[in-house]
């Protein structure tokens, strides 16, 4: 089926979308936050300056939640706004609304936050010093173990034991459009709208914040420019904000950050540490897996022990190994809070895995791409969790696809001569298989147990009501052709309801890759629960639903039919929480990408010349818009390997900036081949798998790899900038 | 201490080929004059610094970031938004996957639009490096310079697109 286009694109491209910060709200003041300027410490006093007419402002603290002052999401321990202590740079504290945004900007330079300072724990690596110790005994937010047969054992019997220390440093999100939410009451209810992936999220932190039932909020997404995750849950930060200034105004209020807040302020993906301790046999086959991975979880729980878990869970690499102990800390810091970002913690903990297989392949003096397919899951093993695996993809196929369609044998012959040969580049190839779970992890589908509805409109088209977001991933066009394919309609009879919670049931956060594989399942039941409400027979197509709902609204004007529908879980699924056993995922997608590099010796520079992806995902709904995510998803790794690097200075990021924060441009990366494989997942909409966060998983390793192919050193932390890849070269000459 | 007045001047603009006569204050952004006083939403605040080019607009022609120009600075000159770029011109990015969450999108436009305008510029530079001033965090670039290439070559059936040359 041809690729349809996506729907609200024209709209997007002629520049008429309109979004959070181009909504023109009559009265509307702005909003502005005054944050902790130290990492850690008592809140003495808050001075206001004699420098504008405080008259003339609204002025929020944390007296002035109605609720408890907390920001409801995992865990409770984060507030709204600190009232006498902080812990971290940047905490709001004080908020502020005005007319006019640049009395704001002024005003907030007038406001001064002063705090006694106190040690704080800056480096996630090394154990906290005693007066660093904020959590716990150890400062240990979350601790999690996998295990399966006996590594110590194993690793006693082995005949190699191979060791490595991997480390891959924070990203920003660089959505481009910045955060963004404006809030308002309307007849009892506070109303909250803008940018933002779960709007039930949202809801969720405001009841509790504003001690108001869901009767009394409503949360409504605006056109969303970018989340991969950074608007999965700080949102709710915001929205809270904004809405304690609107109910003290009496006004709508909207709060816009400018870039340099929206990064230095907002969540980044969690740093992380991973340590490998592998047995193999003289053929490279793993015997034994110990990983330690050790992630910063900042100075709030935030999503930290979800990341944790799909960290660990997918650290020992799509490969087959009977003895693994893998043990996961997310480490309190005062540190800005990490949040989710695309891969959740499977792109840190894979890139340890597969940076580790080349390592095991070289001290083997094997065939990097020989000991994968050695290793690589047949179908009848099991994953570290035990989890079987029996979907019928043939995963050495697809790294040897991977593999001819980068030409990577050629390009090694022909690299070499060229590395002999030329005063100062060098080239090289690098490999890396990945795999990612679709979907919340373990028992997660289960307790959301989204629902989604598909009703009949009286003018005979139908309109899906989801929570699911657009956020550039292309969920209306997804839901479109699903519904309308389901129902034989055509799509200009499908409609997407805003994504408001006075009119869509919840359907879970849009996270977790599980859109289309998740939801879109759930739009296929609702139209078929829609044509069983119509009293037509399950197959049923076009004219016939058609007619159904114009004799439908002739006999019920006054009844709207609906056809609804809750996930189930598919059958054979077991997992447990207690052991971390079992079936981690519904199905995961499989993936082996190529990357070809260049380095100048002159400069350390590295390029990226070529880069080959191959991917198995069920099943592509939508060409186009499939290979945008893998693209996108291939160009955001590629910045996190080898450009984008934050920097620290006293808890605040130094370089919040784009001017020092680098990410690719299209004159940085090469065009992403990519092709995909299918097989079917019987679960999923038409047979779709997860696909948004696969593509972050494999490009730094793969990057890194090419690198270690082409200098023969050991990088081994990310991002491989300049500047880091001198001092590993200094090293290796040393 | 408060900070110095600003002031307020009547400057006179071509916007998207209507002569304009507008207020703006003697600090004011170009970028801020186009969306709050013009109501021309299209064009995006990304960064505000000049790095992501979601705020491209032609002045007199040439692609520049609008919360660099000081709107002072655009007085009697001509100035074209996303709003006047024709939905017909469109047809290629869209087919090609060009946009995906929008942000950057009509200053991808934008950027998109000159190049077509001046295709010569295709003699001494690649697309993507006449397309590095607008930073995309979703598409990964390739819907974007596949869209543009194919513009090009539709609207150019005799020359060569070396769009992909590195």
């Amino acid at each position: 089926m041809a690729a349809s286009t996506r729907i609200e694109g024209i709209d997007k491209l002629a520049g008429r979308e309109r979004y959070i910060d181009d909504l023109d709200i009559p009265g509307c003041w702005w909003g502005m936050t005054k944050r902790s300027p130290v990492p850690r410490g008592t809140i003495r006093e808050i001075r206001f300056g004699p420098g504008v007419d405080w008259s003339e402002f609204v002025v929020v603290d944390h007296r002035d939640i109605p609720g408890p002052n907390q920001v409801r999401l995992i865990e409770l321990d984060q507030p709204v706004l600190a009232s006498e202590y902080v812990r971290h740079v940047h905490e709001p504290v004080v908020l502020i609304a005005h007319p006019s945004r640049a009395m704001c900007r002024r005003a907030i330079r007038e406001i001064e936050i002063i705090v006694d300072p106190e040690p704080a724990a800056l480096d996630f690596r090394v154990p906290p010093a005693p007066e660093q110790i904020q959590h716990g005994p150890d400062n240990v937010l979350s601790h999690l173990t996998i295990t399966k047969g006996d590594a110590e054992r194993a690793l006693r019997d082995a005949p190699h034991i191979i060791e490595g220390v991997y480390e891959t440093g924070a990203q920003e999100h660089v959505y481009l459009e910045t955060q963004g939410m404006a809030a308002w009451e309307e007849d009892g209810t506070i109303v909250v709208k803008g940018s933002m992936q779960c709007p039930y999220y949202v809801l969720n932190a405001l009841t509790h914040a504003l001690a108001r039932d869901e009767k009394h909020v409503r949360v409504v997404q605006a056109p969303t420019g970018g989340g991969f995750g950074g608007k999965e849950d700080f949102p709710s930060v915001i929205a809270l904000h904004a809405a304690l200034l609107a109910l003290k105004a009496g006004r709508p209020v909207k709060i816009i950050y400018d870039r340099a807040e929206d990064m230095a302020c907002t969540t980044k993906r969690h740093p992380a540490l991973v340590r490998h301790r592998t047995g193999v046999d003289s053929d490279g086959r793993l015997l034994a897996q110990q990983i330690e991975m050790t992630i910063d979880g900042g100075a709030y729980v935030t999503l930290s022990p979800v990341v944790l878990s799909r960290g660990i869970i997918h650290a020992g690499g799509p490969y087959a190994c009977d003895n693994v102990s893998i043990v996961g800390r997310a480490v309190f810091t005062n540190a800005v809070p990490f949040g989710a970002f695309r891969g959740f913690g499977a792109p840190q903990s894979q890139f340890a895995g597969e940076r580790h297989m080349d390592r095991i392949a070289r001290t083997l003096g094997i065939d990097p791409a020989e000991l994968r397919r050695r290793n690589l899951i047949r179908d009848g093993q099991t994953t570290s969790t035990s989890q079987t695996i029996n979907d019928g993809t043939d995963r050495v196929a697809v790294l040897d696809t991977a593999i001819r369609l980068a030409d990577a044998e050629k390009n090694q012959q022909e690299d070499r001569a060229f590395n002999a040969s030329h005063p100062y580049l060098r080239r090289g190839t690098g490999i890396a298989c990945i795999y990612h779970g679709g979907g919340f992890t373990g028992s997660g589908e289960v307790h959301l147990a989204s629902r989604l509805h598909v009703a009949a409109l009286p003018d005979g088209r139908v309109e899906v009501r989801t929570a699911t977001t657009e956020i550039g991933q292309g969920m209306l066009t997804i839901f479109t052709d699903i519904a309308a394919d389901r129902l034989g309609l055509d799509r200009s009879r499908v409609t997407i309801a805003d994504a408001d919670t006075a009119r869509v049931p919840n359907s879970g956060p849009t996270v977790a890759s599980r859109t289309a594989m998740v939801v879109g399942k759930l739009v296929e039941d609702a139209c078929d629960d829609l044509r069983r409400t119509l009293g037509l027979d399950p197959v049923a197509r076009g004219g016939a639903v058609t007619d159904a709902i114009d004799n439908w609204y002739r006999t019920h004007p006054d009844r709207e039919p609906v056809g609804r529908a809750q996930y189930r879980q598919p059958p054979g699924i077991h997992w447990d929480d207690e052991t971390y056993r079992g079936d981690a995922y519904g199905t995961f997608a499989w993936a082996a990408y190529a990357a070809r590099v260049e380095v100048d010796l002159r400069t350390f520079q590295t390029r990226v010349l070529g880069f080959q992806t191959v991917q198995e995902i069920g099943k592509v709904l939508n060409e186009t818009l499939a290979r945008g995510q893998i693209a996108g998803g291939v160009v955001q790794a590629i910045g996190w390997a080898l450009l984008e690097e934050c920097v620290w200075r006293d808890g605040a990021m130094a370089n919040a900036q784009l001017t020092n924060y680098i990410i690719p441009t299209a004159a940085d990366v090469p065009p992403i081949g990519v092709h995909f494989l299918e097989n079917p997942y019987p679960h999923g909409a038409r047979g779709a798998k997860g696909i948004g966060e696969l593509p972050m998983d494999g490009p730094a390793p793969a990057i890194a790899n090419a690198v270690a192919d082409a200098l023969g050193v050991e990088p081994d932390t990310i991002p491989l900038t300049p500047e880091r890849l001198m001092e590993l070269m200094t090293h290796a000459r040393a | 201490m408060r900070a110095p007045e600003t002031h307020s001047t009547e400057i006179h603009l071509v916007v998207n080929g209507e002569s304009t006569r507008v207020s703006v204050d003697t600090d004011e952004r170009l970028l801020d004059t186009l969306r709050l006083r013009l109501g021309l939403t299209g064009t995006k605040e990304g960064c505000g610094e000049g790095e992501c080019g979601a705020c491209t607009v032609l002045l007199d022609g040439l692609p520049v970031n609008a919360c660099l120009v000081p709107a002072v600075q655009a007085a009697g000159r001509s100035v074209e938004t996303i709003e006047s770029i024709a939905p017909d011109r469109l047809g290629h990015m869209l087919e090609s996957g060009a946009t995906q969450c929008g942000a950057c999108t009509p200053g991808v436009v934008i950027s998109s639009h000159w190049v077509r305008e001046n295709p010569h510029l295709l003699r001494t530079h690649s697309i993507r490096e006449l397309m590095a001033g607008n930073l995309c965090r979703c598409t990964g670039y390739d819907g974007i310079v596949e869209g543009l290439a194919a513009a090009i070559d539709a609207e150019n059936p005799d020359t060569h697109d070396n769009g992909e040359r590195a």
